[in-house]
């Protein structure tokens, strides 16, 4: 289970805790990976705003270094996860459009050929390291524990993109690994909607007021904690919790853990290997809860 | 097969307003929709059921409806697509807009914003002898777009919608992007300026969600990121929302990854002092965790980036 490794600007930036708890947790699962340095942004949804073709032929750069290598890209990030998966669907469907593509990246001598399969980390845990693998990783069940997931917006539609046909188990797929660490689930409707963060620095009220609205849904509905495969989610639900807070005249307080970071806590990792001291809003209560010292 | 439906409803001339939800238990056949389901209801056990419908062919876009916790319209769907033999459908009014009574909502917020971007060709110059012509080449791509039915699917699962009722909403964006991209229309630029408001076109957060469930295809959300790229085209005065676009792009030019400070920075812009203060207790919180996020000059370009800076000028020559 080799990969080729694309962390994404956030967490090798607003999110160091992802970087690091990503690299204590992956050795464990049986995978090894090959970061990707030279690869770009994907553009975040937002470059492509001013000019798709642009994104898309940065994309095609990062799949044709990959397949270069012979390696599927894993991701650890919704966002980096479904830009990417949209240009692949697009350079794949028109083969016209490829050779345009690859008109532009002719002169980097590179050819994407259109063979490079790309994962975020929550579908390679179930579909190649497997439930039962995930299972025997497992030294500290998070029992008693109760996780609401949030998935962004990106790793969740559009599901043709996101191949949801071919791998249905994917529309589900935090939900079954919190049940693997030995957690349970909180379900509840904003676990599938927006963050907020595309629009913080323009309509902030708005964004503040989704941040509020999740959180504290999650929390009424019995969530202890809420586990996120998007930094980019984490930056607004985390990050912005205590602003959303003042904004909402209300306190929430609910701990966002990124998915390495509860995984990396039933694998009995301890809290600093995770950077868990690195959240915004203080996971102390959840450590606290799966007996482990902050 | 057997199935319940679970129907949301309310009668605003009940005693107690609240809306409540009540099961039915019918057999139903393999090609029966859910209006198939609700119109059996309706005539063979509880004629108070009030629904909204009429062609059941997914034409005239009366029965948008949520159905298991997505809007849908309820004659396009399948009962035997949603549930096994036994199983439950969950049936409510759509969202975001006030419902008048059990499934049928009050439209008129949505037309409101429909007829707020003027959704009629304004040509500009001599009228023409004959017809106003346009090749099918410069029609094409708007196809999609001209094959709404107003249904109001997209407006009840808006995102942010359910935050802020003044955004004018996927439906009402698409319908004006249909204009401004019309080769027939030259009022373009106007309609541009006026989207490019609080309310307007950069407060969509790209969710996807009005993509997800329109039953016609009609993208919203594709349609809204293509007025702001014509938006950016054309000039509109500098917000927010087009220079976090602008300046995204020159980041990944200059470094080929994000600087996510100087994003903010940069789109905010330094004259909007406020703005900028009010976001200090956070990065002093995010500090004191040690989240420092290098910046500017301390931020690296990633190995390679004159590959990426070569295409991006690539690109720009062959706009």
């Amino acid at each position: 289970m080799k990969y080729a490794f694309f962390p994404g600007c956030v967490s090798k930036g607003g999110c160091p805790e992802l970087y690091q708890s990503i690299m204590h947790v992956y050795p464990k699962l049986g995978i090894e990976l090959e970061e990707m340095t030279t690869a770009s942004c994907t553009g975040a949804g937002v470059l492509q705003e001013k000019d798709q073709k642009l994104g898309d032929v940065l994309n095609a750069r990062t799949f044709a270094l990959a397949e270069q290598r012979g390696l599927p890209i894993m991701t650890i990030c919704s966002t980096c996860q479904g830009v990417m998966s949209q240009a692949n669907l697009r350079l794949k469907l028109d083969p016209k459009y490829l050779a345009e593509v690859n008109h532009v990246l002719a002169e980097e001598r590179l050819t994407y050929r259109g063979t490079t399969n790309i994962r975020h980390f929550v579908w390679i845990l179930l579909e190649d390291v497997g439930e039962q693998a995930i299972q025997q990783a497992v030294t500290r069940p998070l029992t008693g524990l109760r996780a609401a997931p949030f998935y962004g917006c990106y790793l969740q539609r559009p599901t043709e993109a996101l191949g949801f046909d071919e791998q249905p188990s994917r529309a589900q797929s935090l939900e079954t690994v919190i049940r693997l660490l030995g957690a349970e689930v909180v379900d509840f409707p904003g676990k599938s909607q927006c963050c907020g963060l595309p629009i913080l620095t323009i309509n902030e009220r708005n964004s503040l007021m989704m941040v509020a609205n999740h959180t504290s849904d999650a929390k009424n509905h019995g969530a202890d904690v809420m586990v996120t495969p998007c930094p980019l989610c984490h930056l607004n639900l985390d990050g912005m919790q205590s602003k959303a807070e003042n904004q909402q005249s209300t306190t929430i307080n609910l701990p966002v853990l990124h998915l390495p970071q509860l995984l990396g806590l039933a694998m009995g990792l301890d809290s600093k290997s995770l950077g868990l001291h690195r959240n915004l809003v203080s996971p102390g209560s959840v450590l606290e809860k799966v007996g482990v010292e902050f | 097969m057997q199935a319940t439906f679970r129907i949301r409803r309310f009668n605003p001339e009940s005693e107690s307003l609240a809306s409540y939800d009540q099961d039915y238990v019918l057999e139903t056949q393999p090609s029966d929709t859910v209006l198939d389901g609700l119109i059996k209801i309706r005539e063979s056990i509880d004629e108070s059921l009030t629904l909204r419908c009429s062609c059941r062919g997914s034409i005239c876009g009366s029965c948008g409806m949520r159905i298991n916790g997505e809007a849908t319209l309820a004659c396009k769907t399948k009962v035997i697509s949603m549930i096994a033999d036994g199983g439950t459908l969950h049936i409510e009014p759509m969202k975001n807009m006030p419902v008048i009574k059990d499934l049928v909502t009050d439209m008129e917020g949505f037309w409101e914003k429909i007829r707020k971007v003027q959704p009629w060709l304004q040509p500009k110059g001599p009228e023409p002898k004959g017809e106003y012509v346009a090749s099918s080449e410069s029609m094409g791509h708007l196809t999609g777009v001209m094959g709404c039915i107003m249904c109001g699917v997209c407006v009840s699962d808006c995102t942010v919608l359910e935050v802020d009722r003044n955004f004018l909403g996927p439906a009402a964006l698409a319908k004006s992007y249909r204009f401004v991209a019309d080769p027939r229309d030259g009022n373009a630029k106007t309609r541009l300026f006026a989207l490019n408001t609080p309310g307007g076109m950069w407060d969509c957060t790209r969710c996807m969600e009005c993509v997800e469930v329109c039953p016609k295809g009609v993208g919203a959300m594709d349609r809204i990121m293509a007025l702001r790229a014509k938006g950016m085209e054309q000039h509109v005065p500098s917000t927010c929302g087009s220079r976090h676009a602008e300046v995204f792009a020159d980041i990944i030019r200059q470094k080929g990854v994000l600087d996510e400070p100087m994003l903010a920075v940069r789109t905010f812009g330094l004259g909007n002092i406020p703005q900028l203060l009010s976001f200090i207790p956070t990065m002093i919180q995010a500090f004191k965790r040690g989240k420092v996020p290098k910046i500017g000059i301390f931020h690296r370009a990633i190995p390679g980036i004159r590959s990426i800076q070569r295409i991006f000028r690539e690109m720009r020559k062959s706009r």
